[in-house]
């Protein structure tokens, strides 16, 4: 067994993806696989080939949209969802540069607003979102509209007790 | 949300210093801070003794989700009560409203509170993901066929469509830094909710809806709704039409059309 099979095996527990015998019922429900660098079968054939660089490095753990399609038809129950949580988060640990930048930028953004307030203001997350990621124009006019009507508020309420909410974030080493 | 509640008779009581759920973002990059924020605040609703109504899909699925890895991990749940700093009793039941609607209240009782019956809308019922997967934690309905909000919108007066993309995704948080893929599951829905017959979208999910209402193409666009702005507005509550104001694809000529306005 590879040690890379073994390692993402160990991390998700449960049913282990070697299981898959490639129905490609996930690929086929799955709907951004249009758009993924590799299918999701092929990602777990992959992970048996110990092609680690090559999976980490990929846009498809990136593109997963975690709607969960694909572990509801598995017939083997293989969690497919929980396994691209799982190479998302080793490639962050190994330092393994996204095969998409701005989806890691915007959960980064979207975790540093908890912790900055318990709860989530949309101004400050989207503008902390742009400045990561240079990408200032698009949505611009969406964004203005929205806040115009008023669907969009500049101020929200946070958590009281922000030193709990501090102490999850510090104690799952985020 | 709560006009709805008071106008059914839910009590509501808020989750005393809640936070936020972490959603996609949380579980996407770090298993244990996704069960770790969710289980906070059910941690601080247990002294309330009451049911939590979740009202959004996303923080419905993080909480289910929370709830069924503290249940069936013992060592994980020791390691998440250490870090929340309580003690998880497994006493609270997640709801989601429409479950409550369709079981608790009942489809009879929402009928006779109706006083402006829907009248020539046709909207199809969007679930979307992620009150439905995976069914072994949601917990909800159908999985690949609900029927909840369908009935829930024919009690009303209006005329549910069946389509084939109730359980589909729209893209959820994709929506900012891969816009592209959001607009082309978007402009899919909308081309069958009209080949449907459907005049509208309603939706069950706060995501579904901004992504519904911010990400269609022009053309062939219809208006979306969260499920509760249709609920009041056959039950005459007030609100509604400030609510309108704020989408982005205005949904009152259709409803003006019809007389609901």
């Amino acid at each position: 067994m590879s040690s890379f099979l073994k390692e993402v095996n160990d991390r998700m527990g449960g049913v282990p993806i070697q299981d898959c015998f490639h129905c490609r019922k996930c690929t086929a429900g799955c709907p951004v696989a249009f758009a993924m660098e590799y299918n999701p079968n092929a990602v777990i054939k992959m992970i048996q080939m110990g092609m680690k660089d090559a999976v980490l490095g990929s846009s498809t753990i990136w593109l997963c949209a975690s709607c969960e399609t694909c572990v509801t038809r598995c017939p083997n129950e293989v969690d497919i969802a929980r396994m691209m949580d799982t190479l998302r988060e080793m490639a962050i640990e190994k330092g393994v540069a996204p095969g998409e930048k701005n989806l890691l930028k915007f959960h980064e953004a979207f975790l540093s607003n908890i912790k900055m307030g318990g709860r989530i203001n949309e101004p400050m997350m989207l503008v902390h979102y742009k400045l990561k990621t240079g990408d200032y124009f698009s949505d611009m006019g969406l964004g203005l509209s929205m806040f115009m009507k008023g669907k969009i508020k500049p101020i929200s309420p946070r958590t009281k007790d922000m030193g709990s909410v501090r102490k999850i974030f510090k104690s799952t080493g985020k | 949300m709560k006009a709805v509640s008071d106008a059914l008779g839910i009590e509501l009581q808020e989750v005393d210093d809640w936070s936020c759920c972490g959603a996609s973002s949380a579980h996407m990059t770090n298993f244990k801070l996704s069960v770790a924020l969710p289980a906070r605040n059910i941690i601080a609703a247990q002294k309330n003794k009451l049911d939590v109504m979740v009202p959004c899909a996303a923080c419905f699925n993080r909480f289910k989700s929370a709830q069924h890895h503290l249940e069936a991990d013992s060592v994980l749940r020791n390691e998440i009560e250490e870090i929340v700093g309580g003690k998880y009793d497994g006493s609270v039941s997640l709801r989601n409203p429409i479950d409550i609607i369709y079981n608790d209240i009942g489809l009879e009782k929402l009928s006779e509170a109706v006083t402006k019956k829907l009248d020539g809308l046709k909207p199809v019922s969007y679930y979307g993901c992620l009150l439905l997967r995976p069914p072994e934690v949601c917990e909800f309905d159908d999985y690949e066929n609900p029927y909840m909000l369908d009935g829930i919108m024919n009690a009303l007066g209006a005329d549910a469509r069946n389509w084939s993309c109730k359980t589909d995704c729209c893209g959820g948080s994709l929506t900012l830094g891969k816009t592209e893929i959001v607009v082309r599951l978007i402009d899919k829905m909308m081309k069958m909710a009209t080949e449907a017959g459907a005049n509208c979208i309603v939706t069950a999910c706060p995501v579904c809806f901004a992504n519904l209402d911010t990400r269609a193409s022009e053309s062939g666009r219809i208006p979306a709704f969260y499920f509760t702005e249709i609920i009041a507005l056959a039950l005459s509550l007030k609100g509604p039409e400030a609510w309108f104001k704020m989408h982005n694809v205005d949904p009152r000529p259709l409803l003006s059309s019809l007389g609901l306005l």
